[in-house]
């Protein structure tokens, strides 16, 4: 008789450090099997090498589609449903096509000429936390708001509608139930559908979704699904960086004092935070539509594989010491935002609202600390993007 | 393409606009307003070619090549 492999994703115990068993993981194969929430068995990549060879190999398919693909959650087993899928869930040539129509609001210059935006978003939020006093919850009031405000802007999705998107994306996101979950995404679906509408009657509609709209290159079924999609991946991510950051630089008080007196050592640190995090490794689910050697193992076509960046950040043979902290090494080849095609698309935003999000923070309120011990915050399910859910925070 | 005449390359066919030859190796990589790779210096030298030669390490697509000498 033969023992099941064991379950991955796993629980985090401290929100801002990996499952403990992943250490032993990461002391095993580089290719091992583990059983998912479907209760399927599929490959664990735990080698940062392999994980880079396989996320650029054309033999893996994104399509959530697809029989084998790796279900690790009731969010992904609903994508699994789907006619339509989202840009992270495309397959070249169309996946390339698409991505391509974004590109123009993401790089690296238009990105840097929304600084000033962000930082008045940034200095905004912290206004009102300093007006009402401590205590304050760091996550509902600052990391959670700021992204939104950000992102929102970028897409043209209108703020006066946002408790309307925040509260059915937190009902879509974080449900444990399948029909929740569906309808929540039925019901923003069909907000960003009416909103399309709406923009292709204005001809000067904001952001990307203005750009876009009655453009010609995109129907407006996949437009919509994009908007959803951008709305929730821009901010979700980014606002459990820079809570989970924020974390770690207050358990790491000597390096967080290193960066509040050198104004440029945020750029490193905010490249280690993202290694030392890695919350994003439900991004990292593929299915081989091929037979692929590697590393003496034999993935078949049609297995599913889990590439988490959890442990390939912490690949020892390319980050010393991986489980230490170090806001000076150069984190630069970090995994964090996936690797290959489907390589985070926003990126840089993301690097610039941390960067900025993470020094305004501790300028404006300097004596800034959490009011619960780390270990008393609450994780979230494996599965979802890690982070937390609120951060008890005084001065 | 002969690396003693062009040493750095930037494939606009498989870029998928990352960004991160731009932040890596500024002067020697931009992106163009579609967001596609643009070489801008196409034969570094001493630090410039260390940059480039991380920025080759470091894009996830493949659009980034860079020559073995730097003639």
């Amino acid at each position: 008789m033969t023992t099941a492999p064991p379950a991955f994703p796993q629980a985090r115990v401290c929100p801002h450090l990996p499952p403990p068993a992943y250490e032993e993981l990461r002391q095993g194969p580089p290719l091992s099997r583990v059983t998912t929430h479907a209760g399927q068995t599929a490959w664990l990549v735990t080698r940062y090498h392999v994980a880079r060879t396989l996320l650029k190999d054309p033999r893996l398919s994104s399509d959530r589609r697809r029989p084998g693909f790796p279900v690790i959650s009731v969010q992904v087993a609903l994508l699994t449903e789907r006619k339509r899928q989202a840009l992270i869930g495309m397959d070249p040539p169309e996946h390339d096509i698409q991505r391509r129509m974004f590109l123009p609001d993401f790089t690296l210059k238009k990105v840097r000429e929304r600084r000033a935006d962000i930082e008045r978003i940034v200095n905004e939020e912290l206004d009102k936390i300093l007006d009402h006093g401590p205590p304050a919850d760091l996550f509902t009031e600052f990391a959670l708001p700021v992204p939104f405000r950000v992102i929102c802007r970028l897409l043209g999705a209108p703020w006066e509608d946002h408790e309307f998107f925040q509260d059915a994306i937190r009902r879509l996101v974080r449900t444990f139930d399948t029909e929740e979950g569906r309808q929540a995404g039925r019901e923003l679906l069909t907000y960003f559908e009416q909103l399309v509408t709406d923009f292709k009657k204005t001809p000067d509609g904001a952001g990307l979704i203005g750009r876009l709209s009655g453009s010609g290159r995109i129907s407006d079924d996949d437009l919509a699904l994009a908007a959803m999609s951008l709305l929730i991946a821009g901010h979700e991510t980014t606002a459990a960086m820079i809570s989970l950051g924020a974390v770690t630089l207050m358990e790491n008080p000597a390096q967080l004092a290193a960066i509040r007196a050198n104004p440029e050592a945020i750029v490193p640190a905010v490249e280690e935070l993202l290694r030392f995090q890695s919350i994003a490794d439900s991004a990292n689910l593929r299915v081989a539509t091929d037979d692929i050697e590697i590393d003496g193992v034999l993935i078949k076509a049609g297995e599913g594989l889990l590439i988490p960046g959890s442990l390939a950040n912490r690949d020892a043979e390319i980050f010393e010491s991986p489980d230490t902290f170090d806001a000076n090494r150069d984190a630069g080849g970090h995994i964090a935002f996936g690797y290959g095609r489907h390589q985070c698309l926003g990126q840089n935003l993301a690097r610039l609202e941390l960067q900025i999000a993470l020094t305004a923070l501790w300028q404006r309120i300097p004596n800034l600390r959490m009011a619960v011990p780390a270990g008393e915050l609450n994780p979230r399910p494996p599965g979802a993007i890690q982070g937390i859910d609120a951060l008890p925070v005084t001065w | 393409m002969a690396a003693d005449t062009t040493s750095v390359e930037g494939d606009q066919r498989v870029c998928i606009g990352a960004g991160v030859c731009a932040l890596t190796a500024p002067g020697i990589f931009d992106q163009n307003e579609d967001g596609l790779v643009v070489v801008l210096t196409e034969a570094p030298s001493g630090e410039a070619w260390d940059k480039a030669l991380r920025a080759e390490r470091l894009c996830p697509s493949g659009a980034v090549r860079v020559g073995r000498s730097s003639g």
